[in-house]
């Protein structure tokens, strides 16, 4: 049937209606799930950085602790640590700087803490002050002879080493190397200006070691034997050397 | 003749609602990266100086802790690589796992050996940020290649695409995650957790834009490459003093 000129066929409207509905509820559901940051024109999402931005911190950066600790860092400033921050030894400390209440960083004072860097390693660069661990001063903290905020290098302690260097070297491995020489030795002062006139003392009983390997002593960590039945025809020192006690004779 | 008409009224209005909903889709993009010295504002990149690094791994530590990233499993955003040339030639690369008791170096027939500290290199043409289905990767007006964690949906097509093996998927939040050069950091003008900490300032942090950043001056100094630059992807991490073997 011909409908009248300048008009839409009714069909076409209907169609049209469905087409306008579509598409309005496409635009209204994509102004609802869009997020505003992605319709931004920029070059990324500000949101994102500004998330990334808020994360907390936990480093506070190396100006930080000069503000309390001038004295440590006057000290440091001159040593050869000068370019290290607070931070590289003491770990992260933005809380307490924040608020010194809430404790304080940790110092580390164990062994394995400064061999991380100062450990000898064929990659180093030349050059770099590296050590054994293993021959270097056994057993001893790396601070009671470096001052970890200026670590020049000690004199080192020559004392009985001076003269008696191999028996030195080789108690500094030992289980003993703890011990001072005077813990066995009676040591007169005249010793030290006339050697050979002055003797030093070395024990002569069985007793004396038992003082700390005996079964009923109190020294803690040690291993400990039964004075009475252990071998009792020998002293100590026919099977255990004193300086390497674990050494075969 | 008519039903011509009809038809293009229709095309019209429809036309006309297609532009009103997509014209956002239509807005100018932005050109997806900038040469060095092009643009305004910082834009960052990190110096390594192979000589200095000692291997202490300390800035793995400060990085995990920084940045919340587990312990175990192994994930890094930035980890150091140790390089052993024997003298015939065949070259060894372990990681160091700090903390770790780590095999000796040999002592024997070793013709050089050092360490190469490596992390997201920032390319200014980033293979990730091309790759990934849902825009989630992108580049800062600084010119850091950020993640949005909220959007990612932890595909790792990026994983794959970067040439540094830079990314991993986040074990918790399940998502891709690499190096920000502590983007919450340096927005402050604090160095990324990693330069901080370095005992040997292996590590130079600062604008390539700026003449008076310790990178540019870094640069000046030394003769730098990137890794892998044939792959065109502009690195804008910058290393002296390595060897060819290092990739």
């Amino acid at each position: 049937m011909p409908h009248p000129p300048g008009r839409f066929p009714e069909h076409v409207i209907r169609l049209g209606v469905v087409v306008v509905l579509f598409l309005g509820s496409v635009v209204a559901i994509r102004s609802f799930v869009v997020p505003a940051s992605l319709k931004e024109k920029g070059y990324h999402r500000t949101s994102t950085m500004e998330r990334e931005a808020a994360r907390p911190l936990h480093y506070a950066g190396a100006d930080v602790c000069r503000d309390c600790h001038d004295a440590q860092y006057q000290v440091k400033s001159g040593g050869y640590h000068r370019m290290l921050a607070c931070e590289t030894c003491h770990g992260p400390a933005k809380s307490h700087a924040d608020d010194p209440s809430t404790g304080t960083p940790p110092a580390p004072r164990t062994r394995d803490f400064c061999p991380q860097c100062h450990a000898y390693d064929l990659a180093r660069p030349t050059g770099f002050p590296q050590i054994n661990p293993i021959t270097h001063n056994p057993m001893q903290a790396c601070y009671t002879c470096h001052d970890p905020h200026d670590p020049r290098p000690p004199t080192v302690p020559q004392e009985c080493g001076a003269c008696h260097a191999s028996i030195a070297r080789t108690k500094a491995l030992s289980p003993h190397s703890l011990l001072a020489c005077t813990t066995c030795h009676n040591v007169p002062d005249q010793h030290k200006v006339t050697p050979r006139k002055v003797r030093a003392m070395k024990p002569v009983e069985r007793t004396f070691c038992a003082q700390c390997h005996g079964k009923s002593s109190a020294v803690v960590g040690t291993p400990k034997i039964d004075v009475d039945s252990h071998y009792q025809k020998y002293l100590c020192w026919d099977c255990h050397y004193p300086h390497m006690p674990e050494a075969a004779l | 003749m008519i039903r011509r008409h009809a038809l293009r009224r229709i095309l019209t209005w429809v036309a006309g609602f297609v532009v009103l909903g997509f014209r956002e889709l239509w807005a100018e993009a932005p050109a997806a990266s900038e040469a060095e010295g092009a643009g305004e504002g910082p834009w960052y990149g990190m110096g390594i100086d192979v000589e200095k690094c000692i291997g202490c791994g300390l800035c793995m530590q400060a990085c995990k802790t920084e940045n919340d990233v587990p312990a175990e499993p192994h994930f890094v955003r930035t980890w150091v690589e140790q390089y052993v040339t024997q003298t015939d030639g065949t070259v060894a690369v372990t990681t160091i796992r700090p903390g770790e008791e780590r095999e000796a170096t040999p002592e024997r027939n070793v013709l050089h050996s050092f360490f190469v500290p490596k992390l997201c290199n920032h390319c200014a043409n980033p293979p990730c940020v091309q790759v990934c289905p849902v825009g989630a990767t992108f580049t800062t007006k600084d010119g850091v290649v950020l993640v949005d964690s909220k959007r990612c949906i932890g595909c790792g097509y990026c994983i794959q695409a970067c040439p540094y093996g830079a990314r991993y998927l986040h074990p918790v939040t399940k998502v891709a995650d690499k190096c920000t050069f502590c983007y919450h950091r340096i927005e402050k003008g604090l160095l990324p957790a990693c330069v901080e900490v370095c005992p040997t300032q292996a590590r130079v942090f600062g604008d390539l834009r700026s003449p008076a950043s310790p990178l540019r001056r870094m640069r000046r100094m030394h003769k730098t490459f990137v890794l892998k630059a044939a792959l065109n992807t502009e690195p804008k991490v910058f290393y002296s003093g390595i060897d060819g073997e290092v990739r």
